[in-house]
């Protein structure tokens, strides 16, 4: 097949002209359009298309930026036609020596399409200015419009400022010089690709603007932005805009955040037009997105899902729904004790904190909080964070919780993607909103001096709110019940697996949370609850227990201290105790400096739950030992479903030893199934429950999350099989039912004698003297791979790299138990462990440093 | 397994290079699988029975070699490190090609040309690497340039009547072996065997039995075998610096403690290799692997296969895993 452009098939290009019927042109203009269309690969193929893909580029591209749709149609064998336009006066299409304003340019596209004859399933594609173009089509044709598809583009409304980058290169100073007489616009623009182009895709975007004397098209285009009401094109751009928001077609966006213009605002103005649309944001991708990534795959794959809709198969709570705010608003005449924290000391009564948070509510409305808005709370855990949560649900606003423990790029990169129109924080986190650009309204904790105020762009603080909406609520302000299927939080995962991402739950799923955490835990109204793990602490109101906040750094669990811990549970006379792993670690070291009494309300917790990881039996013995009469509990979970299953320590004793770590049974309205994984590590679509199966783990349950924020393409995996969320953790089931946990599907090795999960080797090496924590890895390709060991030392070596050979031959024969060949024994002063869990051991950095090491050269610390 | 379904009616069966370690032990199974075996080579060799002397270069001297046999199997070869290129031409790309020749024209149906993974791998580390085309242009060095030629001009020939298959082991050793486990037990007695970078480069070698037996098996296998080239490992890539502990172990050496960074090695490779062979006495062609090249430049490079295809296609795994050969070299020393 010859190809006429690098990576196109010469059948694709044609030249067709056509008639003009735009303002601009004199009746009888006739020009030629050179287009990329496979449909005469599809005739060849004797395949009718299904539905046809209107591709529109921007400025200074071509239809060459849409091959990949093209190719992926004919790889695949797809019954789709794509035809992808080079607009008048860009690319090879004619140069038509007029000014070609928006009007036009819309007009331009819909001659084009009344003479391709595109049929009645229209599926319009944009990117950059074509974006508008090609909705200002799709608008005035919606009897032929199927989906629209919009890739970094913008529809610039009033009160929108035209990107800095773009106001530049409209400048008269700069404009005919930077955009016709030199190419500067172009490589500009073709240089935003992440990674770089090849050389000769760089040079094939070129190629039809190679002369000033053909780039009159992309000086015109620049010059036609609308960045002020009295251009001409405004009006025609301000029509388009408004009419997008009838447009009810499915829509999809697929957006590379890192784009200097049309960055992340313009997808939240789009969002507010299509709010139904869905959203992919590659993180790390630019400009050109469908340089960067593949956009074709996603593209189709959410074509034919629109197809046919199927009703989806997800678990219903078997318990009648009950708002979040119910036990609060049950409670206003209780003066008993809601929540206490430790440090400064405070503590409400359910009464106060029902008013509280209803004042604040009605102060949040006041400044134009409403149903929808998200609203990202940077506050750390305690009674000013429970109050705002609270507020938020009243209002239906959407909390947005990313934790400060994702550092600070992975919490900007987070509330950039979750896009939030309110930004409510401390000090240090309106210095880090000021300085990395955070979108929102910015609203204080505390009280700021005026100056700093101003620095930060502080609109409001919380005690203005509160007072505000204290006057408020005393004439009655008048909230709305949220819907139960509307967004109620997007929480953020840890980012142990590449950033972190937004993970949605609805006001019901919430409530479905709560729910199973009631029924698993049988923690009815009027227990006492330390809340040493975050996300459970906001569900103390909604239980209608009490709650208390340690005094620790929740960023950094280890510094929760076991006096810390006891005065907590004294200040609350505690019941029950939710931690992490890692706060736990640190409390059983410090547990010396308890006194007397401190024990003595230690003894009367009766119930202990360490969540956030699995807990090994040796560590949740002493942490028995600690709270003697209490029930010790782990639970496995996810920010996706928290919690899945649940084990006690009983449990875990009797369990014994096995491949993996033993998580227990599926907790209340929850289902585990198995989607076993083949020789090379994937896993099927086919739920199992067959006893010793190893594969990803699916969950199935009233309070899974609804979706991931703004991440289609993650949504549609884990979502593949209808009705459960994969964890993209690997398993099996024993014979009793048990779940057992055996890692990460992306940790599983792939070796020449089948798929191989770490976590029975890692144990098996872990019983050899003298050694310390390990990891086994897989270095090589997969379905080849080697397995190899990375262990700590007791005592630690002092220098990475192999193991002695005494050592390694202890370390081969104890993992041979376990019926896995081992390559290569390496050790490390201590392996990296993931930065949000002090438990997690880095597999993924491990397996990149092993197979670097044992490449050979130097050997680096990793 | 399949094994004994593969096994052939007994065979005239033509060795080439049987006085080097591999050929003797490729003569030795064929003899004992009931085969009968004619050896050829220059010098004495240590298989009894059936034998003509003679160089590849001597048409005359192959035509006579594979008079009358059903198959042939190729390992001689030149293996050293300097000589000029014309020396590997005649021997390695002449000398097959004459053999070649002489097969097709004896009638001679099979055909078992013992090669090397270093014909299609051209010197960067390899994490389980397929076994690849053979390159003459881009292999590294004169013995891998001309087995290349060699591997290429004789899988040329495949067809139905003369089927050819390319065997590639990789880092032959054991009991007996001169070139690699002598050598480092030698060096390591004297202290003066160091380890490039900690010894960490993951490396696949092949226990001597193990390369026999896949030899055989090609021939046994042709049905699946021919028009493919296969690397035999031992499928157990080892740190390079665990092996030759345990070589040395075997040998009654100390393990090296010395460390030398890879690149000084690396550098210094040329001047090694070029010392050792002047030391050394013995004549310069050998039947084995490079093994020079092999301790001087890739010991600190990652060299380890997917041997999925080799399995399959061989229906074979190798008999005697890394530990038991090291076992059986340290009985070996200790008898000796």
């Amino acid at each position: 097949m010859t190809e006429i452009f690098p990576g196109v098939k010469e059948i694709y290009s044609k030249y067709l002209d056509v008639p003009s019927t735009s303002p601009v042109d004199g009746a009888g203009s006739t020009y030629r359009w050179h287009v990329l269309d496979n449909q005469e690969e599809l005739a060849q193929r004797g395949i009718t298309p299904v539905g046809t893909l209107l591709c529109v580029h921007g400025n200074p591209t071509w239809s060459y930026l849409w091959r990949s749709l093209l190719n992926h149609v004919s790889e695949n064998q797809l019954a789709w036609r794509v035809v992808a336009v080079d607009q008048l006066d860009m690319g090879f299409s004619q140069r038509t020596g007029k000014f070609r304003r928006l009007a036009d340019r819309v007009n331009d596209l819909g001659d084009l399409a009344e003479a391709m004859d595109l049929g009645d399933n229209v599926t319009t594609v944009g990117h950059d200015w074509g974006g508008i173009i090609s909705l200002g089509w799709a608008v005035s044709h919606q009897d032929r419009l199927a989906n629209v598809v919009l890739t970094n583009t913008a529809i610039h409304p009033a009160g929108f400022e035209l990107p800095s980058a773009l106001k530049l290169a409209t400048h008269p100073a700069v404009h005919g010089w930077g955009t016709k007489t030199t190419r500067a616009f172009l490589q500009v623009t073709h240089s935003l690709a992440q990674p770089a182009l090849a050389p000769e895709v760089r040079k094939t975007f070129m190629a039809p603007y190679t002369s000033a004397d053909v780039r009159d098209g992309v000086a015109n285009f620049v010059a036609d932005i609308p960045f002020d009401p009295s251009h001409p094109s405004r009006p025609a751009l301000d029509e388009i805009s408004e009419a997008v928001r009838s447009l009810s077609v499915p829509a999809l966006m697929l957006w590379g955040p890192k784009d200097p213009v049309f960055s992340d605002r313009y997808l939240r103005d789009l969002l507010g037009r299509l709010p139904h649309a869905q959203v992919h944001r590659f993180e790390g991708a630019s400009h050109l997105v469908g340089e960067d990534r593949d956009i074709a795959s996603p593209i189709f794959s959410w074509l034919a899902g629109n197809q046919h809709v199927a009703e989806s198969a997800r678990a219903q709570s078997s318990t009648p729904y009950q708002p979040m705010l119910a036990e609060l608003d049950s409670r206003s005449d209780d003066h008993s004790t809601a929540v206490v924290d430790i440090h400064p000391p405070q503590s409400l009564s359910w009464s106060q904190l029902g008013e509280r948070v209803n004042a604040l509510a009605a102060g949040l409305q006041q400044v134009g909080v409403k149903s929808g808005d998200r609203v990202n709370l940077l506050v750390p855990p305690g009674i000013e964070l429970t109050s705002l949560i609270y507020a938020c649900l009243r209002l239906g606003a959407v909390i947005v919780v990313a934790d400060a423990g994702l550092g600070t790029k992975g919490l900007g990169r987070a509330i950039k993607g979750a896009g939030p129109s309110f930004l409510v924080g401390i000090d240090r986190a309106l210095t880090g909103a000021r300085v990395l650009n955070w979108p929102g309204t910015k609203i204080a904790v505390g009280s700021l001096p005026a100056t700093k105020r101003k620095l930060l762009g502080v609109a409001h603080t919380l005690d203005e709110l509160l007072e505000t909406g204290s006057k408020l609520s005393a004439s009655q302000a008048n909230f709305t019940a949220a819907d139960p299927d509307a967004d109620a939080a997007v929480l953020f995962t840890s980012g142990s697996t590449g950033p972190a991402k937004g993970v949605v739950y609805t006001h019901r799923q919430l409530a479905a949370m709560r729910d199973t955490l009631r029924e698993t835990y049988d923690l009815k109204a009027g227990s006492a609850l330390v809340a040493g793990f975050a996300p459970f602490a906001l569900l103390g109101p909604a239980l209608g227990a009490t709650s208390v906040t340690p005094d620790m750094d929740v960023t950094a669990p280890r510094t929760l201290t076991a006096s810390a811990l006891a005065d907590a549970a004294v200040a609350v006379n505690a019941t029950t105790v939710f931690a992490s792993p890692a706060a736990l670690a640190n409390v059983l070291e410090t547990k010396s400096e308890l006194n007397t009494a401190q024990r003595k309300t230690l003894a009367g917790v009766g119930l202990m739950l360490s969540a956030g990881a699995p807990i090994p039996e040796p560590l949740l013995a002493k942490v028995q030992e600690l709270v003697p009469n209490a029930k010790v509990h782990t639970p496995y979970g996810m920010t996706e479903a928290l919690p899945v299953t649940d084990i006690d320590l009983a449990g875990i004793r009797a369990a014994g030893d096995g491949n993996g770590v033993c998580v227990g049974t599926a907790v209340a309205g929850a289902t585990v199934a198995i989607a076993p994984i083949d020789a090379l590590g994937i896993a099927g679509d086919e739920p199992q429950y067959t006893p010793n199966v190893t594969g990803e783990i699916l969950v199935r349950a009233p309070h899974v999350k609804d979706r991931y924020d703004r991440l289609w393409i993650t949504e549609a995996a884990s979502s593949s099989i209808d009705g459960w969320h994969r964890t993209g953790d690997v398993g099996h089931l024993d014979d009793a039912g048990l779940l057992w946990v055996e890692g990460r599907l992306g940790h599983v090795l792939s070796t020449a004698n089948g798929a191989i999960t770490p976590v029975a080797a890692e144990h098996a090496v872990q019983s050899v003297v003298g050694a310390g924590r390990a990891a086994l890895v897989g270095v090589g390709p997969a379905g080849t791979q080697a397995a190899v060991v990375v262990m700590e030392t007791v005592p630690a070596a002092r220098k990475p790299g192999p193991a002695d050979n005494a050592l390694a031959r202890k370390v081969r024969a104890a993992v041979a138990q376990t019926g896995i060949e081992v390559a290569a024994v390496l050790v490390l002063p201590t392996l990296p462990t993931d930065i949000r869990h002090n438990s997690k051991i880095d597999r993924a950095a491990l397996a990149q440093w092993a197979s670097t090491t044992l490449a050979g050269g130097r050997i680096r610390t990793p | 397994m399949s094994e004994t379904t593969d096994q052939l009616s007994p065979l005239r069966v033509l060795v080439t290079g049987a006085s080097g370690l591999l050929g003797g032990a490729v003569a030795q199974l064929l003899s004992e699988k009931g085969h009968h075996v004619r050896t050829f080579q220059r010098s004495a060799s240590s298989h009894a029975g059936d034998e003509v002397r003679g160089s590849l270069t001597d048409p005359a001297a192959v035509a006579q070699a594979v008079e009358s046999m059903d198959a042939v199997i190729h390992l001689a070869a030149k293996v050293s490190f300097t000589g000029h290129w014309q020396e590997f031409v005649d021997t390695n790309i002449t000398g097959t090609n004459n053999l070649l020749q002489a097969s097709q024209k004896a009638g001679i149906k099979d055909f078992v040309f013992v090669s090397s993974p270093s014909v299609a791998h051209f010197g960067d580390s390899l994490a389980g690497a397929t076994a690849g085309t053979a390159n003459p242009d881009l292999a590294h060095g004169n013995y891998a340039r001309s087995k290349a030629a060699a591997e290429l001009n004789a899988l040329a020939l495949d067809s139905v009547d003369f089927r050819v298959a390319a065997i590639r082991p990789h880092v032959v050793w054991g009991p007996g072996d001169t070139q690699l486990v002598e050598r480092v037990i030698e060096r390591a007695k004297g202290g003066r065997l160091p380890l490039l970078d900690h010894g960490a480069a993951l490396i696949d070698t092949t226990y001597i039995d193990n390369a026999a037996a896949a030899i055989v098996r090609g021939l046994e296998r042709m049905d699946h075998a021919h028009g493919r080239a296969l690397v035999v490992t031992n499928g157990e890539p080892r740190p390079v610096g665990e092996l030759i502990a345990g070589i040395c172990l075997a040998g009654g050496a100390p393990a090296p403690k010395l460390n030398v960074p890879g690149w000084l090695a690396r550098g210094a490779g040329t001047i090694i290799e070029k010392l050792w062979l002047a030391a050394g006495s013995r004549n310069l062609v050998h039947d084995e692997p490079p093994m020079t090249r092999f301790l001087a430049k890739q010991l600190s490079t990652a060299h380890w296969f997917d041997q999925r295809e080799t399995h399959e296609v061989l229906d074979w795994k190798p008999a005697v895993s890394i530990d038991e050969g090291l076992a059986k070299l340290t009985a070996h020393y200790a008898q000796s």
